[in-house]
């Protein structure tokens, strides 16, 4: 901008030899050649049965426990953020019972493993026959008052029915998943400056105003990166429902084709590959969630701003030494 | 509580008292911060509350507006006791709304400035008056603007508080504060956290707001400020008021062994 206020002339740009980097080479040497290797094994070894596995894998069945799967991801991952949310507010409320009882439930799916958790739940069908909504504890109270078959119940429905494998190990996967992002949501929420909420509620706001507007939109930075890593647990521990039992998943399916056909290798890299891509459709998703709640935060938007000034500054010199 | 005077409602708004607060104690567990504050502040007057660190300023101001509830004592604004309501002699508590909805009239700017980092400057101003629903988006939008342009910020209304300079975020902080049409502007040591070559620029904007007829308590250290906008000057040390008065009169001559000590210090 300024270079002529000397009234020197800008000196010539710098044309150095640049250091090697032998180190590099040689490892760049061993990486070609141990991918070299393990392509030629994928490509000749005749057990991968790769016309056999491709023609598999995208078969109705396939793709119907594909569909199973994701739909299992999704509303087990809704319920536990949703509850997610829920407990974690109820954590921090001032009001010792919510306390307590969010304790508790963190404290118990937290402990549970969710293979047991899905078993468990499958197994509910035990307990009750038909789950019923009414008046609690009205037989007894109908006992109290001398009538013996006094029933108070506004609607019910066979519990074999709704706890389906299906049902039973979505609930299994939301409500122990729900534990954990709690506590994210939680340590979300306290990364949040008091501040915040002091000004907050100078300007009149309520309490849940100030979640919704203030503190969780922040949060949401702190939050959606151990998210994005929740979510890719989920779908691995989607495979678990195959013990409440759950057939509409993709490892069973493919492990069904493996068994039918003898041929169960093909099908296990198979799976391998589907998960694989399925994870990378949510890296792609976190990458855009991470950038949107990163809005007026820190670097990236600080960065922009410079790299926009410097584009400002250096003006017409950049056409000449962009070349 | 101890209330003797057991007093009819709304004692103070004729005679043209904004604030008054009357024993106001407070403490944080076994520490006494505010021991019986008596303080008055009339409509359209300026209040600067100068003290030591530690001598309770920042906490009698939050108790104005109930971001801190108090021990012992009264405040009213506007003839309204803040936090409570008074029948028969006897004290309820306020509920959450009810709160909400008194602070609503008191606006207040923080030293480390507190605006929303995940909204632009023009959102940070017009987000209260629309979401408690004081006006419609159009015109909190157009109320707002023209708040930060007489902040002087009409051209960074789509910036974010981390794009500002620091004197820049006071000011939208203020202009945040006035959307909300307050009656009296609480200051919590609004320039102690600016370099010192941004100081002027928000002092300014207060002094400019003073000058229309805003009520203001100014917690601050700045001298000149208090000399040159103050009405009223209130000198607090270990949780009581000291020493008040014309705050030119205080400052040139004051009375009092600690006030002549801090002045001594702050000058
Ligand atoms: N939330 C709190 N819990 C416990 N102690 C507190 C709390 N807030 C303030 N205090 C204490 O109360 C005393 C008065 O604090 P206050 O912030 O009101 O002082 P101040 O006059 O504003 O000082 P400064 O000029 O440093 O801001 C201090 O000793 C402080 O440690
Ligand atoms: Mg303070």
């Amino acid at each position: 901008m300024s270079a002529d206020t000397s009234g020197r002339a800008r000196p010539e740009p710098i044309k150095a030899v640049p250091v090697r980097h032998p180190g590099r080479w040689a490892g760049v040497a061993v990486i070609a050649v141990l991918v070299a290797m393990f392509v030629h094994m994928l490509v000749t070894n005749s057990a991968f049965q790769w016309s056999f596995m491709v023609d598999e894998m995208f078969r109705p069945p396939i793709i119907e426990g594909l569909r199973g799967t994701v739909l299992l991801l999704i509303t087990s991952m809704v319920i536990g953020i949703g509850l997610g949310i829920v407990i974690a507010i109820m954590r921090l409320s001032p009001n010792p019972v919510l306390r307590g009882v969010a304790w508790v439930y963190t404290w118990f799916f937290r402990a549970v493993p969710r293979l047991v958790l899905a078993i468990l739940f499958g197994n509910l069908g035990i307990l009750w026959s038909r789950l019923e909504f009414g008046l609690p504890f009205d037989r007894q109270i109908g006992a109290l008052f001398g009538l013996h078959d006094f029933e108070a119940r506004l609607f019910g429905f066979s519990a074999v029915d709704i706890l389906t494998g299906f049902v039973a190990g979505m609930l299994a996967l939301g409500l122990s998943e729900a534990a954990y992002m709690a506590e994210i949501v939680r340590a979300g929420i306290q990364s949040v400056d008091e501040g915040q909420t002091e000004a907050a509620q100078a300007l009149g706001m309520s309490r849940a105003q100030i979640l919704r507007r203030i503190v969780l939109p922040q949060a949401m930075r702190v939050i959606i990166p151990p998210t994005g890593n929740e979510t890719i647990a989920m779908l691995k521990d989607t495979s678990l429902v195959a013990f409440v039992p759950v057939s509409m998943e993709l490892f069973f399916q493919l492990k069904a084709v493996g068994s039918r056909t003898f041929q169960p290798f093909p099908m296990y890299v198979a799976a391998t590959l589907w998960y694989l891509l399925l994870t990378s459709v949510l890296l792609v998703g976190q990458y855009y969630l991470e950038r949107h709640y990163s809005k007026g935060f820190g670097r990236s938007t600080r960065a922009r701003q410079r790299l926009r000034g410097l584009a400002a500054e250096s003006g017409s010199t950049t056409s000449g030494t962009a070349q | 509580m101890t209330d003797t005077t057991a007093s009819p409602e709304t004692p103070t708004a004729e005679s043209g008292l904004m604030v008054r607060a009357e024993q106001v104690h407070k403490s944080f567990g076994p520490l006494e911060v505010l021991k019986g504050i008596d303080l008055e502040v009339r409509s359209g007057e300026v209040c600067c509350l100068l003290g030591p660190s530690g001598s309770g300023k920042s906490t009698f101001l939050r108790c104005i507006n109930h971001l801190e509830k108090i021990d012992a004592g009264r405040i009213r604004v506007d003839g309204d006791l803040i936090g409570y309501r008074e029948r028969g002699g006897k004290l309820y508590e306020m509920r959450d709304r009810d709160v909400a909805a008194q602070r609503r009239a008191i606006g207040m700017v923080f030293q480390r400035f507190n605006l929303f980092p995940h909204m632009t400057v023009l959102q940070n101003v017009m987000e209260a008056p629309v979401l408690l629903r004081q006006a419609k988006k159009a015109q909190a939008r157009e109320h707002a603007a023209q708040l930060l342009d007489r902040v002087g910020l009409g051209d960074k209304l789509g910036a974010y508080p981390g794009q500002l300079s620091g004197g820049q975020q006071q000011r939208v902080a203020i202009a945040r504060a006035l959307a909300m049409r307050p009656k009296l502007m609480l200051f919590d040591e609004p320039t102690s956290a600016l370099d010192p070559e941004l100081v002027g620029e928000v002092l300014d904007t207060m002094k400019d707001l003073a000058r229309d007829g805003m009520t203001m308590i100014v917690v601050t250290h700045e001298i000149g400020f208090a000399r040159e906008v103050g009405d009223h000057l209130v000198f607090m040390d270990g949780g009581v008021v000291v020493e008040q008065g014309d705050p030119r009169e205080v400052i040139s001559a004051p009375q009092h062994e600690r006030t002549k000590a801090f002045l001594a210090k702050v000058l």
